[in-house]
């Protein structure tokens, strides 16, 4: 049975796209024919972090339309052939997705797919709202921020009252915490939330930290998803939220202060 | 429900009943005095001429019944919407005004059993929410007024509940939400949103939480909000009750 998994928070910028990168290919490289869904039309970015925005020829939108299929539409990852992109349109706004179309859509990849990506837009309004709609789980990624915080937490009461599955009384989606651009350093300082303080505030099942770290944004630049960076921290954290995802059980890494030889290697910053 | 709907896909719905909660003025009459009345309406509404202008009102009538007064609800009714006030309701009525209202299409309301706290707050708008329908299930409303709402699902920012009884949270309130209860609330967890108790006028309403950290709290209309929580009542269970109208909040001491 095939599951379709929102990436949301609310707030903007803090690793959505990213995120949601970095997990299609994570369950790709495990063996799921995974597709990843932009659905920030009008400010299409996944293409770029997937590196594929020199081969979009069809989008998301030409596919509700009937303006194209859904094979014609869908980019298969140059790096995993289980993996697929559905880019956004980048000159529609989100008016152009309707209920009804993108509910066709994952219909139809649901035929073929295990893991269905969605990656969300920022804010509450109609593409938001769209992504998140027909989930099944929901990674809700979070700065350790109160505005960040503040704003899942928003996000969070949406995925519990607006969904379909709320709507029909079913089930409620699973809902995952991601806590990204994480420094065990500056939470010393008191500069950032801990762990514990989010927490505290959105009581949620953590499901993976993900350090602040350079490597996401090179992987950014040169569109391959950072958890193709195995060397990386941001790119191990991502393989273990993978796996935790799937069911293994991993011991959470990243969350405190690495002293000692770490230290020597890479200097204190 | 919408399940329906999909069984019987030939036959579209084309209503829905749904519940939904709404803020409505109460409009307290103290006076038989119709000349009276609409004096101080106008000088009410001048006040803020766009909110009161085409504003829903409830006509709370206890306090002319109280003092035997008579009134005509049609004469009254006029007065009123002449100050430019749209009259959706009374409560507090007697039986002939009750059929006077009726005849005028206007819904009577009940007021909330139990001891009202309308003796105090004279001439006064205060704002209290009317359930509109009591169709359709919706979130976390519940408008049976005897029972007690209970939810096990944290309340996060941003949502809303409405409880016709007491409502008992078993999972936190964030910030940013919002619970009410025509009764008392009880929060078994961090209550950090606005709290509203005793909505309807319930002044014996109270607040109780495992730890307090709201935003703001209210029984019958009084009200408290985060600044003016003192720290000692901080982070800790509470209780919070009316007395005299000032909200008094005094620590749990659990039993260890």
């Amino acid at each position: 049975m095939a599951r379709i998994i929102v990436v949301t928070s609310g707030k903007g910028g803090v690793g959505k796209t990213t995120t949601s990168a970095a997990i299609a290919m994570g369950l790709a490289k495990k063996g799921h024919k995974t597709a990843v869904i932009d659905f920030d039309v009008g400010l299409r970015n996944l293409d770029l972090i997937m590196g594929c925005e020199r081969r979009v020829v069809y989008d998301f939108v030409n596919v509700i339309n009937g303006e194209a299929t859904l094979n014609q539409a869908l980019i298969r990852d140059k790096n995993c052939n289980l993996l697929y992109i559905l880019p956004a349109s980048q000159t529609r706004d989100k008016d152009a997705l309707s209920k009804e179309g993108v509910g066709r859509v994952l219909d139809e990849l649901k035929k073929d797919f295990k893991y269905i990506v969605c990656d969300s837009p920022a804010g509450i309004e109609k593409g938001a709202h769209l992504a998140m709609y027909f989930a099944d789980d929901a990674f809700v990624v979070t700065n350790p921020e109160v505005s960040s915080v503040r704003d899942s937490d928003r996000m969070l009461g949406i995925l519990a009252s607006k969904s379909y599955r709320a709507e029909q009384n079913q089930e409620p989606i699973k809902e995952y915490l991601l806590l990204t651009r994480y420094s065990p350093e500056r939470v010393k300082l008191g500069e950032m939330l801990s762990v514990e303080d989010v927490q505290d505030i959105l009581s949620l099942h953590l499901l993976g930290v993900i350090p602040e770290s350079k490597s996401v944004l090179n992987a950014s630049n040169s569109g391959t998803p950072v958890i193709l960076d195995e060397k990386s921290d941001a790119g191990q954290a991502y393989g273990d939220i993978v796996a935790r995802y799937l069911g293994e059980n991993r011991p959470h890494r990243f969350i405190d202060d690495k002293k000692g030889f770490f230290r020597k290697f890479f200097g204190s910053k | 429900m919408s399940t329906d709907s999909q069984k019987t896909p030939k036959t579209p719905m084309a209503l829905e009943f749904k519940s939904s909660t709404f803020s409505v003025p109460v409009l307290v009459v103290a006076s038989d005095d119709l000349a009276v009345i609409e004096q101080q309406l106008q000088e009410k509404t001048s006040l803020a001429p766009e909110f009161f202008k085409n504003s829903a009102v409830v006509l709370d009538l206890q306090e002319i019944n109280k003092r035997d007064y008579d009134i005509d609800i049609v004469a009254l009714t006029d007065t009123i919407r002449k100050a430019g006030l749209l009259p959706v309701g009374i409560r507090g009525g007697n039986a002939q005004q009750n059929k006077q209202a009726l005849e005028l299409l206007i819904p009577v309301y009940s007021m909330h059993s139990g001891s009202v706290s309308v003796e105090n707050k004279k001439q006064k708008t205060i704002v209290v929410p009317v359930i509109e329908t009591k169709a359709d299930e919706d979130v976390g409303i519940e408008t049976d007024a005897t029972a007690t709402t209970l939810i096990t699902q944290p309340i996060r920012s941003g949502q809303r509940i409405y409880a016709a009884g007491d409502l008992v949270i078993l999972s936190q309130v964030s910030a940013g939400a919002e619970i009410m209860a025509e009764g008392n609330i009880h929060v078994y967890n961090t209550l950090r949103g606005r709290a509203l108790a005793g909505v309807r006028g319930n002044s014996e309403a109270r607040i109780f939480c495992f730890d307090l950290q709201a935003e703001l709290i209210s029984i019958a209309g009084n009200y408290k909000i985060s600044e003016d929580l003192d720290e000692s009542v901080r982070n800790k269970p509470v209780q919070i009750y009316l007395q005299d109208q000032a909200l008094i909040i005094k620590d749990i001491v659990l039993p260890h």
